[in-house]
């Protein structure tokens, strides 16, 4: 950004500038022939898809492929998105229906393979300690908060895509049972049970270990 | 007592409202469900404590340069094109005040019946075009010494954002296009003249990058000097704003012979 010398009176008129580039005006451009405007969006929600794409996947490089994937798709159907609706909430849900793909895409895979280590499904996070942000003084802390990662990461990795899906949706987005049903093409009732089933399946897995170490957080975000 | 089931506690715990005063009530009076609840609500506030790695403070960036080789240019619709809302919004505003030129004409008829009538019809239309057109050289003026003093905002800076500034310029543009086609189909070749070079700079701004180097952003500000757009802009500001008073202290003359037009189309 440049810093303009008229201070105070083109910070309105920026503030101004800044919020008529909504998104629903960035899509009409896009439509318009300015393949550019797309940057904005593109800047605006990718981290948020990656979030999203990152914990559906379980790995970096399948969430990549998903953010990329979701904002060519996004792009390609921007005639049928409406102008009322929130973009974000848009390319979300596009993001939401590859990764499901992608992951089905990838069971199978998985299944036609000899599974070679039990605690490296789905090509999933390698060096737990890669994450480690304040490891604090504590060795068996650490090593306590390195194991749940581990633990974590691997029951997320034996849950269904439709499970993982629904959790991820439901307890990290706080998306709503309807939301889910439509991207997991279900109903509602379905859905909740699906709800249900993996936070069932997670909690079977993690319960023990979080009984025997009440202490232990998972790395990356102690506080 | 009838206990919840895990089923019934999960989904409370996840945001299941149907029960919700039920079991607030009942996990209160029974100590078994209230510990189901509390280990319930231990997994999950661990769950919650699983990040996601931060992809790097330049994501958004690469993400973008990884799928704009990959996104084909849309095949523009004419709907698309015209009915742009800040298009519509510009052509809106053109067409209020040209409604406005033509009340305000039939307003003014009955109470100066002395006066010609396509005098003053043509002097109204004028004066809706003054107003208008004077307000955006305003605009234009303060967006081009906005431009033209701008500077990285650290010393070493090697990429300036202009996204915001070529935004400006865009909207600019629009209704330029729009004066500039009104001045000229009401024979003001002066102020049409100017409002056709103001375009060719309000163009330039507009289809540049939007991350410029410092040398780039010296080569424009250099461009919107050496055009002299900014002193033609103020020029005929001053010359707007004086124009009212002129016409009414020569209200008669015919808009073909009208001094301040004559005056500026000859500059």
């Amino acid at each position: 950004m440049i810093r303009m010398s008229q201070s105070a009176g083109s910070l309105a008129v920026r503030e101004a500038a800044a919020t008529r580039e909504s998104d629903a005006i960035a899509v009409e451009r896009v439509l318009a022939g300015d393949r550019d405007s797309y940057r904005l969006l593109v800047e605006r929600y990718s981290r948020y898809v990656h979030r999203l794409a990152y914990r559906l996947t379980g790995n970096e490089h399948d969430a990549e492929e998903v953010v990329q994937e979701a904002f060519l798709r996004a792009y390609q159907k921007l005639e049928k998105f409406e102008a009322r609706s929130n973009f974000g909430t848009w390319v979300y849900r596009i993001a939401a229906n590859y990764a499901i793909d992608r992951m089905r895409q990838r069971q199978k895979e998985e299944s036609r393979k000899e599974p070679s280590d039990p605690h490296d499904l789905d090509g999933g996070e390698q060096d737990p300690l890669a994450h480690v942000v304040d490891a604090g003084p504590n060795p068996e802390r650490l090593m306590h908060s390195v194991q749940l990662r581990s633990r974590m990461q691997q029951a997320l990795n034996e849950l269904s895509y439709a499970e993982r899906t629904a959790f991820v949706m439901r307890h990290w987005d706080g998306c709503g049972i309807e939301e889910i049903a439509s991207v997991l093409r279900s109903n509602s009732s379905a859905t909740k049970n699906t709800v249900f089933r993996a936070v069932q399946k997670l909690r079977r897995a993690l319960e023990p270990f979080l009984e025997a170490h009440p202490q232990a957080k998972a790395l990356g975000t102690e506080r | 007592m009838k206990h919840f089931t895990e089923e019934e506690l999960i989904s409370f715990r996840e945001g299941d409202v149907q029960q919700e005063q039920r079991i607030f009530a009942h996990v209160a009076e029974c100590a078994a469900c209230r510990a189901e609840l509390n280990r319930i609500d231990a997994v999950l506030k661990a769950l919650d404590e699983f990040s996601v790695p931060d992809p790097g403070s330049d994501y958004e960036l690469s993400v973008w340069r990884q799928i704009a080789p990959r996104l084909p240019q849309k095949r523009v619709r004419w709907r698309h094109s015209w009915f742009e809302p800040r298009r519509l919004s510009a052509f809106g505003a053109l067409a209020a005040t040209l409604l406005a030129a033509f009340f305000l004409g039939r307003w003014v008829r009955p109470h100066s019946p002395a006066a010609p009538d396509p005098l003053n019809a043509q002097q109204v239309r004028e004066r809706v075009l003054v107003v208008a057109a004077g307000d955006h050289l305003d605009r234009s003026e303060m967006f081009l010494v906005e431009l033209e003093h701008a500077q990285p905002a650290a010393p070493g800076q090697k990429v300036i954002n202009i996204s915001a500034e070529q935004q400006r310029a865009e909207d600019l543009l629009q209704e330029n296009r729009l004066y500039r086609q009104t001045a000229a189909s009401e024979g003001d070749a002066g102020l049409a003249s100017v409002l056709d070079e103001l375009e060719r700079v309000l163009v330039d701004i507009a289809h540049s990058p939007g991350e410029i180097s410092p040398a780039q952003l010296q080569s424009i500000q250099k461009r919107i000097e050496s055009r002299g757009i900014l002193f033609k802009v103020r020029v005929i500001g001053k010359q707007l704003e004086q124009r009212p008073q002129r016409q009414e202290d020569a209200p008669k003359a015919a808009p073909q012979s009208n001094p301040v037009v004559r005056e500026r189309n000859k500059a």
